[in-house]
């Protein structure tokens, strides 16, 4: 084996029941099963359509006198899953919030370079239009303290500025849509007026991905979107990663090299703000060309 | 959950006893002070204790029905000077207008200062403004209200008079009461604001939903106990107050209307309040009718301790687990407020 790989990957089997511990297997793995078989979890088919949505022409970025991003060069396109890697602070998660001009909100934030959303500028299109194509889902499980179905029927584009507590067959059925499209609903379905708070922090998780994805979007940003969240809630969400990037493109920025791996078409590594590597998965992963990279993903980096 | 097999349980550990200590190796600052705070909680408890039951003592004897349904009337004698229904639908009028202009106008400025503070100099000297409005004394605002209503514009407010305005009215006087439960209602939302985390407003802009969209629909939802318990805050600081009364209200027996229209005759009319009709009637002041004085210090004695208990209610919600209509928004404030488990 080349000591250059990846560690192998671990697959939970997760069914229609998650509680139920999966069979041993005969290696003895525990409760999770080893998978001899394909290293992805991707599914046979490749989607049919590959469509660039976004492009970055050289940006940096910085906060104040601090550049954080330094000139990267990047395609997002739906039907593949885009991962973001890197050590901390090398300006992943600055570089996916600069995608739907998050970073704005934050004082003192200045970019450069060019940023296209189906070729328009994203300076040229309205900013909440913006933020309404292009979702985000925090590193922090973020749920409004509202009911579930508050929570999701608050993002439905159509009803922004209207009066809350109406509720049409309409918009009950666009909630339960999302909320099914986040793998919740079978979990929640029996009493969508409870509190969004008093989920557990992998539902909750999926809420707010449920919430991301009611507002239609066109790309869904994930920050991060498993490091508070257990094994199983992590495999939950990573199965619905691979299923939505079908609609919609998707950015991760994950910290966790096997994600990556696992849900990733395309991957870039980044460090200290520069893009090191950036191609598909399988040539960063097995092939890498920098020496930065290989050092990171075996895990000597210092 | 519902696969897992259940075993025996064990049986649970005794609970250690707690652990010992004695006052008496403490150092002897340490002990004074904790004596101290002994003596003076049970002071502060015996001083409330007592004005409750002294008031309730000397009250309730002298309080008779019809002193809720007649009008106060000028009479030496005790039998003929009436009740204080006119009294309590001052306190009513000076309370609802009050609030009616405080909350709104407490709430907006708190949400300014917590969520929009552009420019900073302005919303520094709004800050310093409203800290210098909560510490000015209310007849002090009273004397400097009476400058400003009895000009002669201002006169719709009141009864016009020659020199220009009466500048005694429920109006005037209830204007200036906002003046006074504003600071109350801008620090609460100011304070609760402030404790809502920042992911909920980002949030919230990750969707593409506007600033005003956020706060409308997500932020104020979410403090509504503690706005709440501000604006009942300066409810029972409108009603406790004299000061304002005295000077902008007239201090008539009766509350007389101007003019022929019902409500805003007596809008602009003047009239007393609860507070004012105890001063005058108590020993200190002019009516020497002490058994009405306490009867009606009872009353309003129970309308504050009635209203300390609806902040309490609110503001501290029910125990988690408890269904009422406040529990759900005082859960989620403490969900919001600490780190989500």
């Amino acid at each position: 084996m080349d000591p250059l790989m990846p560690p192998p990957i671990r697959r939970i089997v997760v069914d229609r029941d998650p509680n139920v511990a999966p069979p041993t297997a005969s290696n003895g793995g525990g409760a999770a099963t080893a998978l001899a078989g394909p290293r992805k979890r991707r599914p046979a088919s490749t989607p049919a359509l590959v469509q660039e949505r976004m492009r970055l022409e050289s940006v940096w970025l910085a906060y104040g006198s601090n550049w954080v991003v330094r000139d990267v060069s990047m395609t997002v396109r739906q039907g593949e899953v885009l991962a973001l890697i890197g050590a901390s602070g090398s300006g992943k998660t600055t570089l996916l919030r600069s995608l739907n001009r998050l970073t704005e909100v934050t004082e003192g934030a200045a970019r450069s370079g060019r940023i296209t959303l189906d070729d328009a500028d994203i300076h040229e299109v309205e900013v909440n239009e913006l933020r309404r194509r292009v979702t985000m889902v925090f590193q922090q499980p973020n749920p409004f303290p509202m009911t579930i179905f508050d929570n999701v029927a608050y993002a439905l584009a159509e009803r922004n500025g209207r009066r809350r507590r109406r509720r049409t067959p309409g918009i009950e059925a666009a909630v339960e849509d999302a909320l099914r499209r986040a793998g919740l609903y079978e979990e929640v379905a029996g009493d969508l007026d409870r509190s969004a708070l008093a989920l557990s922090g992998g539902q909750q998780q999926r809420l707010c991905i449920a919430r991301a994805l009611a507002a239609k979007p066109e790309v869904l940003l994930l920050d991060e979107p498993c490091s508070a969240l257990d094994p199983i809630s992590t495999a939950t969400i990573e199965e619905l990663i691979v299923q939505l990037r079908e609609t919609i493109a998707i950015v991760i920025v994950t910290h966790n090299l096997q994600q990556a791996f696992r849900v990733a078409d395309e991957v870039a590594f980044m460090h200290l703000g520069e893009l090191v590597e950036y191609g598909s998965s399988e040539q960063v992963f097995d092939h890498p060309r920098q020496q930065r990279t290989r050092d990171y993903i075996s895990g000597d980096f210092g | 959950m519902a696969s897992v097999a259940t075993s025996p349980q064990p049986v649970p550990p005794q609970a250690l006893p707690a652990p010992r200590e004695r006052v008496s190796s403490w150092p002897l600052i340490d002990r004074i002070c904790y004596w101290l705070c002994w003596v003076t909680g049970i002071g502060l408890c015996v001083i409330a204790v007592g004005i409750v039951l002294y008031m309730f003592v000397k009250g309730i004897g002298y309080l008779r029905p019809e002193l809720f349904v007649k009008s106060p009337s000028a009479s030496l004698r005790q039998t003929q000077s009436g009740g204080f229904l006119d009294p309590i639908i001052g306190t009513l009028i000076v309370t609802a207008i009050g609030t009616a202009v405080a909350a709104p106008t407490g709430i907006a400025l708190g949400v300014w200062l917590s969520e929009y503070r552009r420019p900073r100099w302005l919303a520094r000297v709004v800050g310093s403004s409203i800290e210098i409005l909560a510490g000015v004394p209310s007849i002090v605002l009273a004397l400097f209200g009476l400058l400003i209503v009895s000009q002669g514009f201002l006169s719709f407010l009141s009864q016009g008079s020659p020199q220009g305005s009466l500048g005694e009215s429920f109006l005037d006087a209830g204007l200036f009461m906002a003046l006074l439960a504003m600071p109350l209602i801008v620090a609460a939302t100011y304070e609760a604001l402030e404790q809502v985390p920042n992911r909920v407003r980002e949030a919230s802009c990750a969707l593409g939903k506007t600033r005003i969209t956020t706060i409308r629909r997500v932020l104020l939802p979410s403090i509504r106990p503690s706005m709440a318990g501000g604006v009942v805050l300066g409810m029972g600081r409108i009603i406790g107050d004299t000061a304002i009364v005295t000077v902008l209200l007239g201090l008539t027996l009766k509350n007389e209307s101007v003019g022929s229209t019902p409500i805003i005759g007596t809008l602009r009319g003047t009239g007393s309040t609860l507070t004012s009709y105890v001063y005058y009637n108590s020993p200190a002041g002019e009516g020497n009718s002490h058994e009405k004085a306490y009867a009606a210090a009872f009353v309003l004695l129970m309308i504050v301790l009635l209203l300390n208990a609806i902040v309490t209610r609110i503001t501290r919600g029910s125990e988690p687990g408890a269904r009422s209509w406040w529990s759900r928004f005082s859960i989620q404030v403490r969900s919001i407020a600490g780190p989500s488990s």
